[in-house]
């Protein structure tokens, strides 16, 4: 039999060669005489050591990386095909540190199937979670997903059984389910790492979710911005189709579910979910006031379940394995498992899927290995751009939706962003309006005229004028913006911009830095949100 | 990518007119066919959804993606969001600024380039990270991004 080789073919691992060591590893085979298998799966999510390539030895995969091109031929002469040692050895996989101290639950198979093969899925304990769906009434599914304590993933963390039952409930003739794959947040990348390393889960959480609700249309909003993982949910979809795992006849069970994948078009308002559904509908990506609820009035004004990616990933295990089994994980009313993702100034960034409630601190030194700089550690911001600046003090947070509120800060999509002691928040807080003046959906006033308003008023802290005036005119800004507008764009811009000041102070109290020639540059920078 | 052609843009309009929700599918596909939304495609659309001019141009206009004018012959697109902000894509896009003569959100005189923000590109644990025609590049050093803008203006 020949030995499977496999070489991610996750966006991140693609970025750092991961397509040339493909190829080189197959034409170096093919000239040795060597009958190689090569796969193409998706990432471990230990990013610093991509293109990470792993053979499958009678020892289990043993891993390689980072590779290069030029160290593939090296590799074959270690005798890396039998697993045996050479300078970029790791080791058996599933023995690396990153990876053993993890629960990895939503992300089980992420990594190590074959993200195209739906015999390789089912083998690794794929669809056990629809086929107990099955022999359930929808009521049944949605108690279970309720006593799994499984909230909401895209950063609100509001309970998922919840928003099903009001679905299930609504009487209507065509209800939907909807994936908000928009991942936008900087920082994160869980989703599109399952797209492109899992996308069954994905497709059969989404295929539980409408046999709960009663729907029979499903759509995955994804982004532009990510062209793999479009297109990886496209032949994952078609191939369910082929497979009798979607359309009228879902697995056998006469049930109907059609799915589709849309992509959305560089617009980070999208992610709210009713500016979601209007871009689904065709239209600008203006939010809809609430309520109606989309679980009431959703998608071309029927009920429709509006769930985050992972959120809906996280529904196979919990059919799978039961409610307790899923709900032992965790801390507090954040039950199951955190998909922390490290970021920006650091390490070793990667995917750390944990049960919620291990610290800050251990998530980025612990995982991470501190500062990719190796300067020390001055800011880190949870949860995209609208979650909070926290300083080094803080990092004893544990990672739970409701220690992150009572310190002001949002947990958000789990994306960690480290920055190092060249950072400079007033700088960041400017970006955050700056950020909200471009992404704006214009619907309401205060997010609308607000960010323009608060990228002037920072601009000119930075540059001295009448501070203290203009740091209470700020908060005052931050206050109407928080309580004024219709969405979470504009009613969290705040949190960074002021939890920047709070804890950061100094970086607002420095004397005038930019000279008139930055401040040229950083105008030019600007975008007009309307073109 | 072709010249802009009314024939080929009705029959790309047609093939997904029926879609639930169908104006962003056609407003990518048109964009795909012909690397920008042409002024003359907005009756056509507006026409086949039975949709007015004003919203089908309110849709085209709201979003980042869709462009008014043709792009250079390469298009790179260099993250701004925070996680690449902590790894240095300040300097990283001066640095390509000055390399490609251009400023973001400009093309080159000849054509062949042209250099864009855009907010995440969800490689933020290799952080800088820019994406080029559709292929993505992270840890993006000043000789990475050198490489990306020489191959641009060399290729034609």
């Amino acid at each position: 039999m020949s030995t499977r080789v496999y070489v991610p073919r996750d966006s991140a691992a693609l970025s750092v060669g991961a397509e040339g060591v493909a190829r080189a590893i197959a034409s170096e085979a093919s000239s040795r005489g060597i009958d190689i298998k090569l796969i193409r799966n998706g990432s471990r999510g230990m990013f610093w050591l991509e293109p990470l390539v792993e053979v499958e030895t009678p020892e289990g995969r043993i891993a390689y990386g980072p590779v290069s091109r030029e160290s593939v031929t090296g590799l074959f002469d270690a005798g890396f095909l039998e697993g045996k040692p050479h300078a970029l050895g790791l080791g058996p996989t599933e023995e690396i540190p990153y990876l053993k101290q993890q629960e990895r639950l939503t992300f089980a198979r992420c990594g190590i199937v074959d993200p195209l093969s739906l015999d390789d899925y089912i083998a690794h304990g794929g669809y056990r979670g629809l086929q107990k769906a099955l022999a359930l009434q929808p009521q049944a599914i949605v108690d279970e997903v309720q006593k799994s304590g499984l909230r909401g993933r895209g950063g609100a963390g509001f309970p998922t059984g919840i928003k099903w039952n009001t679905v299930l409930y609504a009487k209507a003739d065509q209800k939907y389910v909807c994936c908000n794959a928009d991942e936008g947040d900087s920082g994160t990348y869980a989703d599109r790492m399952i797209m492109e390393g899992d996308p069954f889960v994905l497709i059969e959480g989404m295929t539980i979710a409408a046999l709960a609700v009663g729907a029979t249309q499903g759509y995955i909003y994804s982004r532009s911005e990510y062209p793999h993982a479009f297109r990886a949910m496209q032949r994952a979809i078609a191939i369910a189709y082929e497979r009798g795992y979607l359309g009228a006849n879902v697995a056998g069970s006469g049930k109907r579910f059609d799915l589709e994948v849309r992509l959305g078009a560089g617009a980070y308002i999208c992610g709210e979910e009713t500016s979601m559904l209007e871009s689904l509908e065709g239209r600008r990506g203006q939010i809809r006031p609430k309520p109606p609820l989309p679980a009431i009035e959703g998608l071309f004004g029927k009920p429709t379940v509006v769930n985050n990616l992972i959120t809906l990933a996280s529904v196979p295990i919990i059919l799978d394995k039961g409610a307790d089994y899923y709900r032992d994980f965790g801390m507090g009313k954040s039950r199951g498992t955190l998909t922390i993702q490290l970021a920006g100034n650091i390490k070793h960034g990667g995917l750390v899927e944990k049960a919620f409630g291990i610290t800050l601190h251990d998530a980025i030194y612990g995982f991470g290995g501190g500062t990719a700089s190796g300067r020390p550690l001055r800011a880190v911001q949870v949860g995209g751009p609208l979650g909070a600046y926290f300083p080094e003090s803080f990092l004893d947070t544990p990672l739970d939706y409701e220690a992150f509120a009572a310190r002001k800060g949002m947990l958000g999509h789990g994306g960690i962003v480290v920055f190092d002691d060249t950072v400079d928040l007033a700088k960041q807080a400017r970006f955050a309006m700056e950020f909200c003046a471009i992404e704006s959906c214009g619907k309401c006033t205060p997010c609308r005229i607000g960010s323009t308003r608060g990228v002037e008023v920072i601009e000119r802290i930075i540059a001295n004028e009448n501070r203290a005036r203009n740091l209470e005119l700020l908060d005052d800004l931050c206050e109407l913006m928080t309580d004024g507008s219709l969405c979470a764009l504009g009613g969290l811009i705040p949190l960074p911009v002021q939890s920047a000041v709070r804890h950061f102070p100094e970086d607002f109290s420095k004397p005038a830095s930019v000279s008139p020639a930055q401040a040229g540059v950083l105008k030019s920078r600007e975008t007009h949100p309307w073109h | 990518m072709q010249a802009w052609d009314e024939d080929r843009a009705k029959a790309r309009i047609r093939e997904l007119e029926r879609l639930p929700g169908a104006l962003i599918p056609i407003l990518h596909a048109l964009q795909e066919e012909f690397g920008y939304i042409h002024s003359d495609a907005t009756p056509l659309i507006a026409d086949a959804l039975n949709l007015s001019r004003a919203e089908v141009h309110g849709v085209i206009s709201f979003y980042h993606d869709f462009r008014h004018s043709p792009p250079g012959r390469h298009v790179l697109r260099i993250c701004r969001a925070e996680s690449c902000q902590a790894m240095g894509c300040d300097a990283l896009i001066d640095h390509v600024e000055n390399r490609a003569g251009v400023k973001l959100g400009e093309t080159t005189p000849d054509g062949s380039l042209t250099v864009e923000q855009v907010f995440c590109l969800g490689n933020c644990a290799l952080s800088p990270a820019v994406m080029m025609d559709g292929e993505p590049y992270g840890r993006v050093s000043p000789g990475v991004a050198d490489f990306l803008v020489d191959s641009a203006r060399r290729a034609q």
